[in-house]
């Protein structure tokens, strides 16, 4: 392809070399190298955790790496902030879009460099600017219109140029498409080849391989950390990308599975539609772990919330040992089930409150005579969960005081302070350190070998293989797979999750 | 292996000590102990005797306002409730007459708060109005509604006035000695403080206030929650409007008195230290705070400092507490 680069897009390098960086003594990235090529679209793939996110924060100014350089043009940068990045010409390009919806594109994208006089905003200069910006990048967008009414792909595009407004020449887009619909996807795709053809350098990264093999030129493979090769796109297929993306044994992370025994079906679910979920049926027996894989999106955290009626539900079934299930938290809980959510800080811990009282928050019927808490019988309760699932310490102090395993270890306690039938589990082991990590799942197998339905969400792929007697993949708030036995495998839950978004991602 | 058993002892004594709950019990002691050298009148029984006489009303909506706030609401109709329940009462003793209107006055006074809270609670749960638009829009309509009441109850007399003993006794009572109004105060605010403290709907209105969405997955009917305490705030209302009616006996007519009530009561308990963001915060802290603003203003007068400068030490007073409590949040961070 011809380089039709307008000859005032300076052009970046940016290199880094044996970039390292760990969190809480834990390592993230490991000795990176990496070159990104000025013009040409370099794409970083991986499963959940394998540092995208880090190497690209890195760049962006967001985190400072711990050894290693971050050269652009050959010099050696440190950037403290994303301030800095962007002033050598660096931008990112947030998930969650940073606009002012009631402003209009042009103003959005000049927004605190507005052209000025005497404090008063050019409005026709500003227009001029904007023209004059959206010529030279050839992105189309009316100025004058709100951003806040424009589709997502389009505020995208604001975001984009807002950055070029600034002057950034290398811009990281990470998951871009994964909010985005089918047609807005394809208008995407658009504009990143623009960014190319105009000289810009994107990095970018995505879920999707489909979308990486489409548009990128180069692409980098990263596993645990480590950077395991950098290659062009034209020399890759999925299947070689995900057969880079694997690696490491499962190992003895994970304890071993409970004998599945031919126990009756406590959970049934049955053509659950609910905003995210689209029609879906599945059977958990007791004794039985059964996980749920998709990516970030997928709908997966919907289906839990559904089944636990803390979403409202427009149709389908939800049944606990043959018995009708109502429309909320409440009820379901009487019925025997119980949710972990994703998020403890913001749908699991009250943080503010001692930890004795976040045990004991679903179960207080069980330390009070009538409505009369009694402080004895509590602490006593509190006492016996919190050394079943390991968390040792003064239970009054606030819950915000512990690291996150063992916040996670509080919620456990809550659920195993009443016997359940139904346990579900999402994303159990996020922001939790590896010792902990096993705890838990020590705590999820043993709630399986005690006849309980254990339902566990997870991106990571190995937890969900590691844990599970069966795997379901859900995709667009549906199942899309089943896996047992010899083809509960990465590859094959990989191959179901990793979906065109333009074919199936919409409908 | 966890590692929080691990103790750091002594780790710098001055971050161990508990900044937060000690905010208001130092300044409160500090000045009372100073009034109590610096006033020979201030501790005396007939001096704090009336102080705590006055501040029953206050103290009775402050507690209930205090579930309130915990629960993460607010209510700005207090005050508007408290003269509105006042002119019910008082118009209806005086329409009604003898032991039957008094009666009939209080019951229908305290009733009256009751509803006005429970609406206050469906609105800023069910209809989703924010409660600090809600109840100040609810405070101008029982404000307006205030005034019908009262054209109608005025009718061919100048004031309403309820000084009959059938309705007097309310307050001039003293068993042992002290008030009727101050005994029924302590009660109050040893029930609420108790059923705040020990009760599984006090360990609900912490977790609604603390983190509602946390709360609603553990099984909590947060919107229920929330309105019981719109509902108490409302009970308390209507109580301290018919108490301070039969403490002076003539129906209040002035808009003012609403808004000061209003804001006396969100001051103390924010001196006292309860979050206005929700989550934490207790009666005896609410109790300490009113107190405080109740006893420097008494202070002021028996030392004779200008009353103009009541409203400026109490202003520069909550923003001390409120500074205090953001700083002492920093450092938990």
């Amino acid at each position: 392809m011809p380089n039709t680069a307008a000859v005032d897009t300076p052009q970046l390098l940016v290199e880094l070399r044996g970039v390292g960086k760990s969190f809480g003594g834990v390592p993230v990235l490991t000795d990176i190298d990496l070159r990104l090529e000025p013009g040409s679209v370099h794409a970083l793939v991986g499963e959940n955790g394998a540092g995208k996110s880090t190497l690209s924060k890195i760049i962006a100014g967001i985190y400072s790496a711990d050894s290693g350089e971050l050269l652009v043009d050959g010099e050696a940068q440190n950037f403290g902030t994303p301030r800095e990045a962007l002033d050598r010409g660096i931008a990112a390009i947030a998930q969650e879009l940073a606009l002012v919806p009631a402003l209009s594109v042009a103003e959005n994208v000049f927004l605190g460099r507005e052209p000025r006089t005497l404090g008063w905003i050019g409005r026709r200069q500003l227009r001029k600017e904007f023209v004059a910006l959206a010529e030279r990048t050839g992105f189309a967008l009316d100025p004058d219109v709100p951003v806040g009414s424009l589709r997502t792909a389009d505020q995208q595009k604001v975001e984009i140029l807002r950055a070029l407004a600034r002057g950034a020449s290398l811009i990281i887009m990470d998951e871009p498409t994964a909010a985005l619909s089918g047609r807005d996807t394809e208008l995407l795709h658009g504009v990143v080849r623009q960014l190319a053809a105009s000289g810009h350098t994107v990095l970018l990264i995505s879920h999707y391989l489909s979308e990486v093999l489409e548009l990128a030129d180069t692409i980098t493979i990263l596993r645990d950390g480590r950077l395991i090769r950098t290659a062009p796109a034209a020399g890759e297929t999925e299947a070689t990308l995900i057969e880079g993306m694997l690696g490491r044994t499962l190992g003895s992370v994970f304890p071993e599975k409970p004998p599945l025994s031919e126990g009756n079906e406590v959970l049934v679910v049955t053509d659950l539609v609910a905003p995210g979920v689209n029609g879906v049926s599945l059977t958990i027996r007791a004794g039985e772990i059964v996980g749920l894989a998709g990516l970030v999106g997928a709908g997966r955290s919907e289906i839990a919330h559904a089944i636990y009626g803390s979403v409202r539900r427009s149709a389908g079934t939800v049944e606990v040992d043959g018995v009708d299930c109502g429309q909320s938290v409440p009820e379901a809980l009487g019925k025997g089930i119980f949710l972990i959510p994703e998020s403890r800080k913001d749908q699991g811990l009250v943080l503010g409150r001692p930890i004795r009282q976040n045990v004991t928050l679903s179960n207080l019927a069980l330390v009070t005579n009538g409505n009369w808490v009694m402080p004895a019988k509590e602490r006593r309760a509190s006492h016996e969960m919190l050394e079943r699932v390991t968390v040792a310490g003064d239970d009054r102090r606030a819950v915000s005081s512990l690291s996150g395993g063992n916040q996670q270890k509080v919620l456990f306690a809550r659920a195993l302070q009443k016997s359940r039938k139904v346990l579900i589990a999402d994303e159990p082991t996020r922001g939790v350190d590896v010792g902990s990590r096993r705890a838990i799942y020590d705590l999820i197998v043993d709630q399986a070998a005690q006849g309980i339905g254990v339902l566990v969400i997870s991106s990571d792929v190995e937890e969900v293989l590691g844990l599970a007697h069966r795997i379901l993949v859900i995709r667009a708030g549906r199942v899309v797979a089943e896996l047992t036995g010899a083809d509960m495998t990465e590859e094959k839950v990989l191959t179901a999750a990793f979906a065109d978004p333009i074919t199936s991602g919409s409908k | 292996m966890s590692t929080d058993t691990l103790t750091q002892p002594s780790r710098s004594f001055a971050r161990r000590i508990p900044w937060r709950s000690l905010a208001i019990v130092v300044p409160f002691l500090a000045v009372f102990i100073a009034l109590s050298i610096g006033s020979p009148a201030f501790l005396t029984f007939q001096n704090v005797g009336n102080v705590l006489d006055r501040q029953s009303g206050i103290l009775i909506v402050a507690a209930a306002s205090t579930l309130v706030l915990i629960a993460g609401g607010i209510d700005l109709s207090i005050g508007a409730t408290y003269m509105f329940t006042a002119v019910i009462c008082g118009t209806l003793i005086v329409k009604v007459g003898g032991v039957a209107g008094a009666v009939l006055g209080i019951t229908v006074g305290v009733l009256a708060g009751l509803l006005v809270g429970i609406i206050n609670g469906i609105i800023s749960t069910y209809l989703k109005v924010n409660p600090l638009i809600a109840t100040l829009a609810m405070s101008f309509i029982i404000l307006g509604a205030t005034k019908l009441v009262s054209q109608f109850g005025k009718q061919g007399v100048g004031q309403i006035r309820v000084d009959v003993p059938e309705f007097r006794w309310l307050a001039t009572t003293k068993p042992f000695g002290i008030s009727l109004p101050t005994w029924i105060a302590f009660v109050v605010l040893v029930i609420l403080g108790i059923v705040l403290w020990r009760t599984t709907f006090g360990r609900y209105v912490y977790a609604a206030g603390g983190n509602a969405e946390a709360a609603r997955l553990a099984g909590i009917r947060v919107n229920i929650v929330r309105i019981s305490t719109f509902a108490l705030a409302g009970l308390a209302s209507g109580l301290a409007g018919v108490i301070d009616l039969a403490r002076t006996p003539s129906v209040p007519e002035n808009d003012a008195i609403s808004t000061t009530l209003t804001f006396t009561v969100l001051a103390g308990i924010v001196v006292g230290g309860t979050s206005i963001l929700g989550g934490e915060g207790a009666i005896w802290r609410t109790v300490l705070g009113i107190l405080f603003i109740a006893m420097l203003y008494n202070g002021f007068t028996l030392l004779r400092i200008d009353p103009l400068f009541q409203g400026i030490a109490l202003g520069v007073i909550i923003l001390i507490a409120v500074g205090f409590d953001a700083w002492s949040k920093l450092r938990r961070r």
